[in-house]
């Protein structure tokens, strides 16, 4: 069992101390290439910055395995680090504790909705204690645009793979939902 | 890191007249957990098993976009192998840390006896029953597999098991909602999907086979042999609802995991290297 403490701990990996937060707030600005409203943070892709006296070092880690896109946050967040003035910077990328969409912010799931997406619905998975494996719970999906929960799956892998191909069965209009994973 | 960014660019500038561009290999440049990990050469072995399986399936599926039966396909089977894509450079690169190899030197550079891969992935894509037939047998073992590893004594082995078996899981049930779909069907995919699962059933023995390597791995490694329950309990409803008898006939001689592989897997690399191997070290 993860105790509430960890669980926040994992959640909301914001650092604490000022110089540190100070270098998390730039790299915190990186946006997903693929959906460039959504921000490193926001997607809970950002793990931890750390700035010691003579370096900063960041971890990320990918949303899904093949992400395309992991290699653009990683030079993106050495730029936008490099170009505030920080030297010494190094980018890592941990898959331990595995991203999940339970680590969308708020902020970004109503974003994603401005924008169109349906932002996932529910929790990802119930953590046994046995190989059974994860549990999908599976929850109706809003339609961005006219907030109908009359919605079905058109195709479960979409333009991305964090995204499946809906349609709204009440304004008809096809749309993209980012999947719980 | 940084240092890396300035290798491209300079590299980009040393392009000759002829286009050629001399860059360093790309590398994922991760690490997979927290702390040092450096694999064992047992562990290594067993993860270039896990990591050529995806390898090779992912390259076998990529070969399908853009003439998969509807465009949606194209897109998940293309979203799949990507996926695939992912847990192989995971496994590579964690592999290649027991000999200071990267991931793309175990890619491009071994030829077949040095694949650790199953017979099961390298038979042919076939049609699209076929394709459906290996992704239902190799996903339900993998996610069967990948489950336990979740709780192995080598961190890092559980940290790309933890992270992939969440991705599996959707693969299992696009395969498994393919196979009732052509299975219930027209009499033709019905029959397609009889066929494929017949022509393949004889490679689904190797998968489940323990190698001396397992005993040397107690605690780290999964047993094969042990996922054989698991599977079978996980695929006979899906038969029992396709209305399709399980297939009963002769087992294929296996060998992948030491290094003896059918005539399939040479043409697959071939396709897949030939472009590094005529332009070592290229990038764009």
């Amino acid at each position: 069992m993860v105790t509430v403490a960890a669980h926040e701990a994992i959640s909301r990996p914001r650092p604490i101390d000022a110089a540190s937060l100070a270098a998390w707030t730039i790299a915190a600005q990186v946006v997903d290439p693929e959906i460039p409203i959504l921000t490193i943070a926001d997607l809970g892709v950002l793990r931890s910055v750390r700035v010691t006296s003579d370096a900063v070092a960041v971890t990320l880690t990918p949303t899904y395995s093949g992400c395309p896109a992991m290699d653009a946050m990683r030079d993106d967040v050495l730029a936008v680090l490099a170009s505030a003035g920080y030297e010494n910077v190094s980018v890592r990328l941990v898959l331990s504790p595995a991203w999940t969409t339970d680590w969308m912010s708020e902020i970004g799931k109503n974003k994603l909705r401005e924008y169109g997406i349906a932002a996932p619905t529910g929790h990802a998975t119930v953590r046994g204690s046995g190989p059974a494996g994860p549990i999908r719970l599976k929850m109706a999906v809003k339609c961005p645009r006219c907030s109908s929960l009359n919605t079905r799956e058109l195709a479960h892998f979409g333009s991305t793979s964090c995204k499946s191909l809906y349609e709204c069965r009440d304004c008809l209009e096809p749309f993209d939902y980012f999947k719980v994973l | 890191m940084s240092e890396d960014t300035v290798s491209i660019d300079s590299a980009r500038a040393d392009a000759d007249d002829h286009g050629h561009v001399a860059v360093a290999v790309t590398t994922l440049d991760a690490e997979l957990i927290e702390g040092p990990s450096l694999a064992t050469p047992d562990v290594a072995e067993y993860a270039l098993w896990l990591g050529d399986d995806a390898l090779v399936l992912a390259q076998q599926l990529g070969a399908w976009i853009s003439r998969a039966p509807e465009l949606e396909e194209d897109v998940a089977l293309g979203n799949v192998a990507l996926d695939l894509i992912g847990h192989a450079r995971s496994l590579l690169h964690y592999a290649g840390t027991a000999t200071n190899r990267t991931e793309d030197d175990l890619a491009y550079w071994r030829t077949e006896p040095d694949f650790r891969s199953l017979h099961i992935v390298e038979q042919p894509n076939g049609d699209f029953a076929h394709t459906i037939a290996r992704q239902f047998v190799v996903s339900h073992y993998v996610f069967e597999l990948y489950s336990r590893l979740r709780a192995s004594a080598d961190q890092t082995l559980a940290a790309i098991a933890a992270k992939a078996v969440k991705e599996v899981d959707y693969h299992r049930d696009h395969a498994t909602q393919w196979m009732l779909r052509l299975a219930q069907g027209t009499d033709e995919s019905r029959r397609r999907m009889i066929t494929a699962l017949s022509d393949l059933w004889p490679y689904v023995d190797e998968i489940f086979r323990d190698e001396p390597l397992i005993d040397r791995l107690e605690g780290i490694a999964v047993r094969p042999s042990s996922l054989r329950p698991a599977f079978d309990a996980a695929i006979a409803p899906v038969f029992a609802e396709a209305e399709v008898e399980l297939p009963n006939g002769f087992v294929a001689s296996g060998g992948g995991r030491i290094g003896k592989h059918s005539e399939h897997l040479a043409f697959l690399l071939a396709e897949m290297q030939v472009l590094t191997r005529a332009h070592p070290g290229a990038s764009w």
